[in-house]
């Protein structure tokens, strides 16, 4: 007698720790194989580029840190960069060493969040621990300079909001001294650790070829052996400036990518203290009235900088008929926005292309014939964020 | 090819009449073709040695209601090689069907199945055209320009009939689009004028 076996569909999520956020994968499995894969995404679907057809281009920029909210300023940098391309404006030096600076403290942010919630999702409860104490200093810095830990709306076309506050250069400075040693910690408890490697070596192999097919970006790809950092290879702000290495993978697998990673946290506290060390005193955002706004000093004694003050909150600067796709390397890796204005001061289109939306598409690829345990161990590997993936 | 105008005086020269318009604007090159060129022009500038732009990195949709073609579809293309980025465009009718790339890039599934959510755009052989962003049953497709920003149903979970139910929109105050736009050109003018003035002293 012969049973006729059906596999079984398993819904992993939208409530699952290790969704990282609201994914919903509908998994066929044949026995603790998995044999397809059909991600559901849009549940934090929010209608971000429709809104900001909606709004003035200073009044975007918040909806910016709400796409990867656990780096917020890489994505406003690449908002920033295409606005500037337009109106074609120059950005005080030292407004590009903050900037550059806070998209490195960015990095650290999330790659401290991926590397140590991988951990949690194969098992290791203590590297998240002690990696959240690092993110909750940081986002202080985050918090000093903008106002905010985490929506912190603080770059703008032509610079930066504000000047950093006295002390915090300091304080970032001290910060860049202690956290390679956290870094070893962390990579003492996991890089060679036994149980790590089982469940991440080996597993959720891509190959260059896939890479490219697929769209992959940022430590996907860096990962799997293709030497392509956006900040080499198109240089935007002041990288140009400085000195720093792009670590790559050799096999294209989960722990490659965790090497990838916790290499580039390393390069990140180097490029802050370049950066800390070249910044000079000097304007933090252009001197363009019709662009960024008047200091309220000014305000109460110049009619002319009431004026533009008035103009500026109320219908925004107006930015010439163009269209541009301007990419920044996000954490995640590949962070464009394609901006189509038509003179007014509203962008007509504004298409983001989120980094993890090609990541998370590759999942039936990238998991067909590993067993149901390895599917956390690749999702934490995408390092995905549904802020940015559902838009 | 490293250099700009070689890649694009290559690509023109290769594809002639295939290419109605390109041009070389922020160090990217913008070509428009035809829709039924779409497959061939993809396939060469994928695969010939002098472009090998390699990865599609988005596809998305430019709405212009008041145009005859109303639909300007875009494709991103970068070569990793050559370090260049090209933007690929042509303009359709509402209801026209248009070619997958999903042959040539696997990338493209999802991409498009984002730009039939959001525009309604169709896709002749797609693999598996489903709605992907918005929610199951969404009716309408929320980028169009004549689709209202705060939409036409909302969502809530109903105690007497116990469950999640879709009602028409109701807003306490609607949305409020203030006319800000005004004949404020800047300085420019006065620049101009000063400028005129000392070239004729």
């Amino acid at each position: 007698m012969t049973k006729k076996i059906k596999n079984l569909n398993l819904n992993f999520g939208p409530q699952h720790p290790a969704a990282h956020g609201v994914l919903r994968l509908i998994l066929e499995l044949d026995g603790e194989v998995v044999e397809k894969a059909d991600p559901h995404i849009g549940l934090l679907h929010r209608g971000t580029e429709k809104l900001i057809e909606n709004k003035t281009y200073m009044q975007a920029v918040p909806y910016f840190d709400r796409l990867d909210y656990v780096a917020p300023m890489n994505q406003e940098h690449a908002f920033a960069l295409a606005i500037e391309k337009i109106l074609n404006i120059e950005v005080p030096i030292r407004a590009q060493f903050i900037r550059v600076m806070f998209c490195e403290i960015g990095r650290i942010l999330s790659h401290i969040l991926n590397v140590t919630t991988q951990a949690l999702d194969v098992g290791a409860l203590t590297p998240s621990l002690w990696g959240f104490e690092e993110r909750e200093t940081l986002m202080t810095f985050y918090e000093r300079a903008s106002g905010s830990r985490l929506h912190a709306n603080y770059f703008r076309a032509g610079g930066v909001h504000q000047d950093l506050p006295a002390g915090l250069e300091n304080d970032i400075g001290k910060f860049c001294e202690n956290f390679p040693k956290i870094i070893n910690d962390l990579e003492n408890l996991l890089t060679d650790n036994r149980i790590f490697k089982q469940r991440n070596v080996d597993i959720g192999i891509v190959t260059k070829e896939d890479a490219l097919d697929y769209s992959f970006s940022g430590v996907m790809i860096r990962g799997s052996g293709v030497p392509w950092d956006l900040r080499k290879s198109q240089p935007y702000d002041c990288y140009e400036q400085l000195e720093f290495k792009v670590p790559v993978g050799k096999n294209g697998d989960c722990y490659d990518r965790y090497l990838c990673r916790i290499e580039e946290m390393k390069e990140s506290v180097s490029i802050i203290k370049q950066c800390l060390a070249k910044m000079e005193k000097g304007p933090i955002k252009t001197y363009d009235g019709k662009i960024s706004p008047p200091s309220k000093k000014e305000i109460k004694q110049s009619m002319e900088a009431l004026i533009h003050h008035f103009k500026l909150f109320t219908e925004g600067y107006r930015v010439p008929k163009d269209e541009i796709y301007t990419a920044v390397e996000a954490p995640k890796g590949e962070f464009g926005v394609y901006l189509i204005s038509d003179g007014s001061s509203k962008p007509y289109k504004c298409k983001i292309r989120a980094p993890g939306f090609s990541h998370l598409q590759s999942m039936d690829y990238l998991i067909k014939g590993h067993m149901l345990a390895d599917v956390p161990a690749v999702l934490g590997s995408l390092d995905i964020v549904f802020g940015e993936v559902d838009r | 090819m490293t250099k700009l105008d070689d890649l694009e005086k290559k690509i023109n020269s290769e594809l002639t009449t295939k290419i109605k318009k390109s041009e070389i604007k922020h160090n990217q090159i913008y070509i428009e073709i035809d829709k039924e060129d779409l497959i061939d022009v993809t396939l060469f500038i994928k695969t010939n040695k002098d472009t090998k732009f390699r990865q599609l990195i988005d596809i998305t949709v430019v709405d212009y209601p008041e145009q005859t073609q109303r639909f300007k579809i875009v494709y991103l293309f970068l070569s990793h090689e050559f370090n260049q980025r090209l933007i690929l465009t042509y303009f359709i009718n509402e209801n026209e069907l248009i070619s997958s790339l999903t042959s040539i890039f696997p990338a493209a599934n999802w991409m498009e199945r984002e730009v039939f959510d959001m525009y309604g755009v169709n896709f002749k052989d797609h693999p598996d055209l489903r709605r992907i962003l918005t929610d199951y049953g969404f009716e309408g497709h929320p980028l169009r320009k004549d689709f209202p920003l705060t939409g036409h149903s909302e969502v809530r979970y109903s105690e007497e009939q116990k469950k999640v139910i879709n009602e028409p929109v109701k807003l306490e105050q609607n949305y409020r689009n203030f006319d800000y736009e005004s004949p404020w050109e800047g300085t420019k003018y006065i620049k101009e004028q000063t400028q005129a003035n000392d070239e004729k002293n």
